[in-house]
């Protein structure tokens, strides 16, 4: 494994920089080194944000920021049907990971095609709202992401939510992100 | 040595966890923006017993460092932290406590200073305080502001030298960012950091003044013993350095050279960009061009002789500031660097590229463009230019 470079998407309040932060933890643990660092701005709940993660099996010294990304996570449903918009810079052959699962005539489906990128997608709105009558994507999402990507186990992620969450805030985190790691699909390979 | 695994954690807390194994006895802060994570943290861990200190919140910055003066006059390991406006604020009490001679240590997350409102990356706000007679060090990523938390306070207290030191890092590039950091050890901690002794703290018993009034006929001799206290700690540095190498592995100098040793052209700069540029570095030297990168650890007091001797052979120079001196010939870092050469009879040509100011972000192809021109500058044997805003638009 090269430099991976991760850029995420998603809304204020839906906790993209969480989603970010703990791929970064969750690749440390396996001690591996990462970055992760979101975009700095005016905070205000469900304007468009993103933030970043880097990856590596080397040391990382590179500080600036990511414009070419290995792999766009839309973590916003409603954002997720507009891929197109946030895929910008997206390095050829560099996979997408959205909170819909698009059907076979989407128009988002021959796009990616044509571009040459992966798109993987998995519905973490349903899922969250079916396990724990909640809408968290982040978490999920970050589960979709591992199982697709492998850039850390599962069990790792795991340990990392240990870490930050407790009681009935973990249990709630735990069930849907394992879920949606089950749930991910391949759309386009 | 002992073996710790790497931790992930945010510049802002690992600067916080140094201040905790420091085991300092007093934090006053002003809690508002620019106020940092660090002392947000601190506050935690004094409130969860995990830090047995005073932690102060003060009314303003100029208090919060007006009480860091007081305490550390009592004998107290004092720190606190700021950036921007609130250094602005401390500007009167800085040059107090490096002229009372304040052991104390003071990270400053470098932001940029009004106006336009703003408070992304930039060196401009430590630089009002260079000339102030603290010690100025900058870390280049995480690790470096946790180790430099260390170093800092060891050089700080030391009786021949008894300065107050800040350590500067780039505000959100590594104050919120999460990297991997290999922590030292609580004992170890300890061992390098005994608790401070101070034989002139203040002492009912055995009163004595500190901050006295001098007036023309003594000023200049408190003054002159400042200066060689700035320049001891210059001497001194490479003890502190070696002493922390044994307990962290990790070996710290004036400043972080890479392959600047046989380079035809050389780049210089201050904070988190040194790794930026390293990293195009690398790419350069596998097609055969011969460039160099330094990064400044320390930036006051100024390690001319040992900058002088890195540039050897060097044909050209870019040295790049991240900040300005409006009026002047440039930089701060590059007017330093051009005296240095000047002064030792180096004449090479030397350019400074003034970037970043206000979190503007420098990336990667930049930093390659950037090492080509000094390259270029080699080759050409000048430049075309003294100074070059880069990439301004029109």
């Amino acid at each position: 494994m090269g430099l991976i470079e991760v850029r995420w998407h998603g809304r204020g309040g839906q906790g993209v920089v969480t989603g970010s932060n703990l791929l970064a933890r969750a690749a440390i643990q396996e001690g591996k080194y990462a970055q992760h660092f979101p975009e700095f701005g005016p905070e205000r709940a469900g304007a468009p944000v993103r933030s970043y993660t880097r990856i590596s099996e080397d040391p990382i010294e590179i500080h600036c920021g990511i414009y070419e990304p290995d792999v766009v996570v839309i973590i916003d449903p409603v954002m997720s049907r507009y891929t197109k918009d946030y895929c910008y810079g997206l390095k050829p052959g560099g996979d997408i990971v959205l909170n819909y699962i698009p059907s076979g005539d989407d128009e988002v489906v021959r796009w990616t095609r044509n571009n040459g990128y992966k798109l993987h997608a998995v519905d973490a709105r349903k899922i969250s709202i079916e396990e724990i009558n909640r809408e968290i994507y982040n978490v999920p999402m970050l589960a979709a992401l591992l199982r697709v990507k492998g850039f850390c186990k599962m069990s790792t992620l795991e340990e990392v939510l240990a870490q930050r969450f407790k009681d009935k805030v973990l249990e709630m985190n735990l069930r849907i992100s394992r879920r949606a790691y089950e749930e991910v699909k391949t759309i386009v390979g | 040595m002992a073996q710790v695994q790497r931790i992930a954690i945010m510049g802002d807390e690992a600067v916080a966890l140094a201040v905790k194994q420091a085991k300092v006895d007093l934090v006053a802060a002003y809690p508002i923006t620019p106020q940092t994570i660090i002392v947000e943290r601190l506050s935690e861990y004094v409130a969860d017993g995990e830090l047995d200190a005073a932690f102060i919140q003060a009314e303003s910055e100029h208090s919060a460092l007006s009480i860091c003066v007081g305490a550390a006059l009592a004998g107290a390991r004092v720190f606190t932290s700021t950036c921007s406006q609130g250094l602005a604020l401390m500007h009167e009490i800085v040059y107090a406590a490096s002229s009372m001679r304040i052991p104390m240590v003071m990270t400053i997350v470098n932001r940029s200073l009004n106006a336009p409102l703003n408070i992304h990356c930039e060196h401009g706000d430590v630089m009002p305080e260079r000339d102030s007679g603290w010690v100025h060090l900058f870390a280049a990523n995480v690790q470096e502001a946790y180790d430099l938390t260390f170093i800092a306070f060891k050089l700080s207290e030391r009786e021949d030298v008894m300065l107050p030191v800040s350590v500067n890092l780039d505000a959100f590039i590594l104050s919120h960012s999460i990297e991997s950091l290999i922590p030292i050890s609580d004992e170890d901690a300890a061992r390098f950091l005994p608790p401070r002794e101070y034989k002139l703290a203040l002492d009912f018993d055995n009163p004595i003044t500190h901050g006295t009034m001098a007036l023309p006929d003594t000023y200049m001799e408190f003054k002159m013993q400042l200066k060689e206290a700035v320049e001891r700690a210059k001497s001194v540095y490479p003890e502190i350095v070696e002493e922390y190498a044994r307990i962290s592995g990790r070996k710290y100098w004036y400043f972080n050279s890479y392959m600047a040793d046989d380079a035809d052209a050389v780049v210089m700069v201050l904070g988190s960009t040194y790794g930026t540029l390293k990293t195009a570095a690398r790419e350069l030297r596998e097609k055969g061009l011969k460039v160099g990168v330094i990064g400044l650890t320390m930036f006051r007091p100024f390690p001319e002789e040992q900058l002088v001797d890195a540039l050897k052979g060097v044909r050209a120079v870019v040295v790049m500031d991240r900040a300005y001196g409006y009026g002047g010939l440039g930089g701060q870092l590059y007017t330093d660097v051009v005296g240095a050469l000047y002064r030792n009879g180096i004449r090479i040509p030397a350019k400074n590229v003034v970037f970043g100011l206000g979190g503007r972000d420098f990336k990667l192809d930049e930093a390659e463009a950037i090492l080509k021109m000094a390259a270029k500058g080699a080759r050409d044997g000048g430049f075309d230019t003294h100074v070059q805003w880069w990439g301004v638009r029109a």
